[in-house]
């Protein structure tokens, strides 16, 4: 039996130790005049999803769950959110020239229909963030009229 | 001893899980350091070892026009008509590394901008191309193709193009061919002769 606390203290310790591991927080307070909301100004109903369900990931300010003041937690959504922005900050939108933002808009239409965004590892534990059929299809509508006022 | 068992389950789990994360991170970097043109066009982040390394081998007696562009998207498309999801990636990533050294000094200042705005944008899509699967392959070659209709729009083409459109895809979508005939890159055999010839744009090299 010694070699079991040997193994579970070695693993505490562990367990312990990377607690002091920083991670950098994703929390600007200040909305850029670029931000999506700010600039297209949409429906209630489409700023509610867009903030609940993409916002954490697709922009500077993450709301943080409580699991992030866990490690190993606490890295993988690092990870996550560092390559969301890679590919989509709506905070920058208006940054973009308009062929830039109606690929993204159709790139954001293609994630919804297809059932790829928000991510699967996230939904499961933001139940919230999951989109219904009906909010779907609603953001789906709001993204193709922007996309058609474009010129791209 | 039961409560020990138990203890030392809980910390196994959260030692491999630990372990896997890590090697998801360095698998990660791999892929960054694939795609640093993502990066520095998203970010002008300067990564000045890896666009070293990328322009060694680009110079290797390779064109620098939009001629080598529109080589590299007839071989994607080929690619897409195939099904071929390995050489349609191939295609991609060499198409992101002629993209990079497009040289778009010769133009005016107006079609200079143009041309950057279409080529952050086709880099991005090729990039995606180049790691992704078929279906996500062809999403993105959609809009690659709209980027290769404007850039050609600018600086013309030495063979004579067809542009064509299949009214299937997506609620209708273009590419653009060398041959007359059709083969659609977005169904490949499943609908191979969907589409028609929309528009024939005449050499003028
Ligand atoms: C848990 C974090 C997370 C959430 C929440 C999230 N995303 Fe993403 N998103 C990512 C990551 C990571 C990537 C890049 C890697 C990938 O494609 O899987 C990405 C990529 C994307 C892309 C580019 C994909 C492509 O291949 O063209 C789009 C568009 C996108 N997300 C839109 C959205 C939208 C819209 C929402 C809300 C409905 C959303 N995302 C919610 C993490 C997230």
């Amino acid at each position: 039996m010694k070699f079991f606390k040997i193994i579970t203290l070695i693993l505490l310790a562990v367990f312990v130790v990377i607690q002091f591991f920083p991670t950098e927080r994703n929390q600007s307070n200040v909305v850029p005049k670029t931000d999506f909301l700010l600039v297209n100004n949409p429906p209630q109903k489409i700023r509610a999803i867009l903030q609940e369900s993409c916002y954490n990931c697709h922009s500077n300010k993450t709301d943080y769950p409580w699991y992030n003041m866990i490690q190993p937690a606490a890295w993988y959504l690092e990870d996550h959110i560092k390559h969301a922005k890679g590919e989509l900050n709506f905070n920058l939108w208006d940054e973009l020239s308009d062929r830039r933002k109606s690929s993204k808009l159709r790139s954001i239409i293609k994630q919804i229909e297809n059932d790829k965004m928000p991510l699967s590892s996230y939904t499961l534990i933001h139940k919230k963030a999951l989109l219904s059929e009906v909010e779907k299809h609603n953001i789906i509508k709001y993204t193709t009229q922007l996309k058609d006022s474009l010129s791209y | 001893m039961k409560k020990v068992r138990i203890t030392t389950a809980i910390f196994v789990m959260s030692f491999v899980s630990l372990t896997v994360m890590s090697c998801k991170d360095s698998k990660k970097e791999n892929l960054e350091s694939d795609n640093h043109s993502e990066m520095t066009h998203d970010a002008t982040k300067d990564n000045t070892m890896e666009h070293d390394n990328m322009d060694m081998v680009s110079h290797v007696g390779q064109m620098t026009g939009s001629k080598q562009v529109i080589a590299d998207y007839m071989t994607l498309k080929e690619a897409l008509v195939a099904t071929n999801k390995d050489a349609a990636a191939k295609a991609g990533n060499k198409m992101v590394g002629s993209l990079k050294i497009f040289e778009i000094s010769g133009y005016t200042s107006s079609q200079q901008k143009e041309l950057q705005d279409i080529i952050v944008d086709a880099t991005e899509h090729a990039e995606h191309i180049g790691k992704s699967e078929m279906d996500h392959q062809r999403e993105h070659f959609k809009t690659l193709s709209k980027d290769m209709m404007d850039m050609v729009e600018i600086t013309g083409t030495d063979a004579t193009l067809f542009q064509q459109s299949c009214p299937m895809y997506d609620k209708g979508s273009s590419w653009l061919s060398m041959s007359k005939d059709i083969k659609n890159p977005y169904y490949g055999s499943k609908m191979l002769t969907c589409g028609k010839v929309e528009k024939e744009i005449k050499s003028k090299m």
